[in-house]
């Protein structure tokens, strides 16, 4: 690919690799609140827990390490432009604060507004795309709805050919969505929380609840017992594993998802390209390399690995959108398991075991909400009732039939 | 590419197959009696363990049968049905 003049050079922004953000404590025997997780949810909560809700005895234990989970694994995609005025509620409010995360955190995470098109390849795409594009607005959220002609003058690279199997009829677009850089998302809301007195505990498999009572008391782990107030779960694809030990079902199947990055190139893709129809979603990384997203497998699974023919499908439809990437390099693939509800929202809020607090079924698409959820879940456990954004998304839901359905604008594209 | 065990054909792979999710469930017998916590439980809850899991497979490219399998839902191995000097038995 022909060197671009002006382009600002690959990895330049990034800032040093930090070799310092927090300590590793020993677990003390108990804390007010033990958030279980340390992806993304669990720090952003401690953080919140500290910082906003002014509970700093606070620990997060996780079983391997920070943020080793799928919040190392995601493919960064950021935007708010779901469906029903519940979602658009909590992402919107999450993309408010990535937009001044820097500013809070003290700590660059690149958040990169570079805009996201979700192609429609169907009439039926095409009438589902601009209703959601309707809604948007009505929730004061940006969104457009680009012909043809114009999805090619935001992605030149994108293959908008009438004559292929899948033709581009148009896309919604976000411009205010984009990309983060996942691990600096971590590292920074690890220093803040750190900083607030939150024990940030690696290694440490929490392998039993204990309660009392009706009432949570504490945790078994692989470092021993742990009092605790109030425990949070924050686990994603690993969450029935955790409800299942004080015998609490979960409406959710975790299943892999698998993504994979091209070596290096030179900027060629100036934005976040998604499609639901032909299922890949592809950005361009700080770095360089072409960060592409599968779909889920359709069997249950735990093994971090997915099928290949998962992968093989993808590529297909990649070079059909993109055909410039067919001599691209491809580096590494890898899975993720994310556990995924009935109607492709989350589940949040109390639970009936008095001060166990459960967020989950963020499926394959829970890293945007990051700020936002750490916010919310901070104040449904700090206050032990749910923060009104989050009040829609609770368990309950299932029995009373009041379902969020954002199959059409959550399903495995981010 | 996962070598799936159909109990009529064999080994085949995985995109024969369809996959049917959790094994063993039936609709209510007496649906009218059911409250809607117990609906709830038909509808949308299933197992989800990390370890053994009882499901239901389709050769939906080959002959077209269901069956049922316990697959290792963390090493995707299939441990029921899988046996060389007998792959015409129906897995339990
Ligand atoms: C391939 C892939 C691509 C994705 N792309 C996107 C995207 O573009 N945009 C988007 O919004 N979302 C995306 N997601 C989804 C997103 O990554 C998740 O929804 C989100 O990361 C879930 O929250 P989390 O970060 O806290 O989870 P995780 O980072 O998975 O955190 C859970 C943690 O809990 C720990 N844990 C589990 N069990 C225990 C235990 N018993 N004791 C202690 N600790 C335990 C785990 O080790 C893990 O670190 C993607 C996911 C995958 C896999
Ligand atoms: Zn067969």
């Amino acid at each position: 690919m022909a060197p671009t003049s002006d382009a600002v050079a690959p990895g330049s922004r990034l800032p040093e690799h930090p070799d310092f953000l927090w300590n590793n404590p020993e677990p003390a025997r108990g804390y007010d609140v033990l958030v279980v997780g340390g992806g993304g949810h669990g720090l952003a909560t401690a953080y919140h827990l500290a910082r906003t809700q002014g509970v700093s005895n606070v620990a997060v234990l996780e079983k391997g390490w920070l943020a080793g989970g799928n919040m190392a694994r995601n493919t960064t995609i950021i935007r708010s432009n779901y469906l029903w005025d519940e979602s658009a509620r909590i992402y919107e409010h999450a993309l408010t604060l990535w937009e001044n995360l820097e500013n809070e955190l003290d700590y660059p995470v690149l958040f990169d507004q570079r805009g996201v098109l979700n192609l429609a390849h169907s009439l039926q795409d095409v009438r589902d795309s601009v209703r959601r594009v309707n809604a948007n607005r009505l929730n004061g959220i940006d969104a457009e709805w680009l012909e043809p002609a114009e999805v090619k003058d935001v992605c030149p690279i994108l293959n908008v050919s009438p004559d292929i199997r899948y033709p581009v009829l148009g896309a919604s677009y976000q411009p205010r969505a984009g990309i983060a850089k996942h691990d600096h998302v971590a590292w920074g809301y690890a220093r803040a929380a750190a900083g607030l007195g939150v024990d940030l505990i690696q290694n440490c498999e929490v392998t039993g609840i204990r309660t009392s009572g009706g009432r949570v008391t504490g945790v078994r782990t692989t470092r021993g017992d742990i009092a605790a107030g109030k425990v949070a779960l924050c686990a994603a694809g690993h969450s029935s594993v955790l409800a299942g030990m004080v015998g609490l079902r979960l409406p959710v199947a975790s299943h892999p998802l698998q993504a994979m990055v091209s070596e290096l190139l030179e900027p060629v893709h100036p934005t976040v390209v998604m499609s639901n129809a032909v299922h890949v979603y592809v950005s361009q990384a700080h770095k360089g390399e072409l960060v592409l997203g599968a779909g889920i497998d359709s069997y249950n699974g735990y093994g971090q690995r997915g099928s290949f023919h998962v992968i093989e499908r993808q590529l297909t439809a990649a070079l059909e959108l993109f055909p410039i990437f067919a001599r691209a390099h491809l580096l590494r693939t890898w899975a993720g398991i994310v556990d995924v509800s009935p109607d492709a929202s989350p589940i949040i809020g109390r639970t009936p075991i008095a001060g166990l607090y459960l967020n989950c079924g963020w499926g394959t698409g829970g890293f945007k909400v990051t700020p936002g959820l750490g916010d919310c879940f901070a104040h449904t456990v700090a206050r032990d009732e749910p923060h009104p954004f989050v009040e829609p998304f609770g368990l309950e839901r299932f029995t009373t039939g009041a379902l969020v359905d954002e199959h059409g604008a959550a399903a495995v594209a981010h | 590419m996962q070598l799936i065990p159909c109990p009529w054909c064999g080994p085949r792979e995985e995109v024969e197959f369809h996959y049917g999710g959790q094994a063993h469930l039936s609709y209510p017998t007496d649906p009218a009696a059911l409250s809607d916590a117990d609906w709830a439980e038909y509808v949308f809850y299933r197992d989800n363990p990390a370890g053994p899991f009882p499901e239901r497979w389709q050769h939906s490219a080959g002959c077209r049968r269901w069956f049922n399998a316990v697959r290792d839902t963390r090493t995707y191995e299939f441990q029921a049905g899988h046996r060389a000097e007998d792959d015409r038995q129906v897995i339990p």
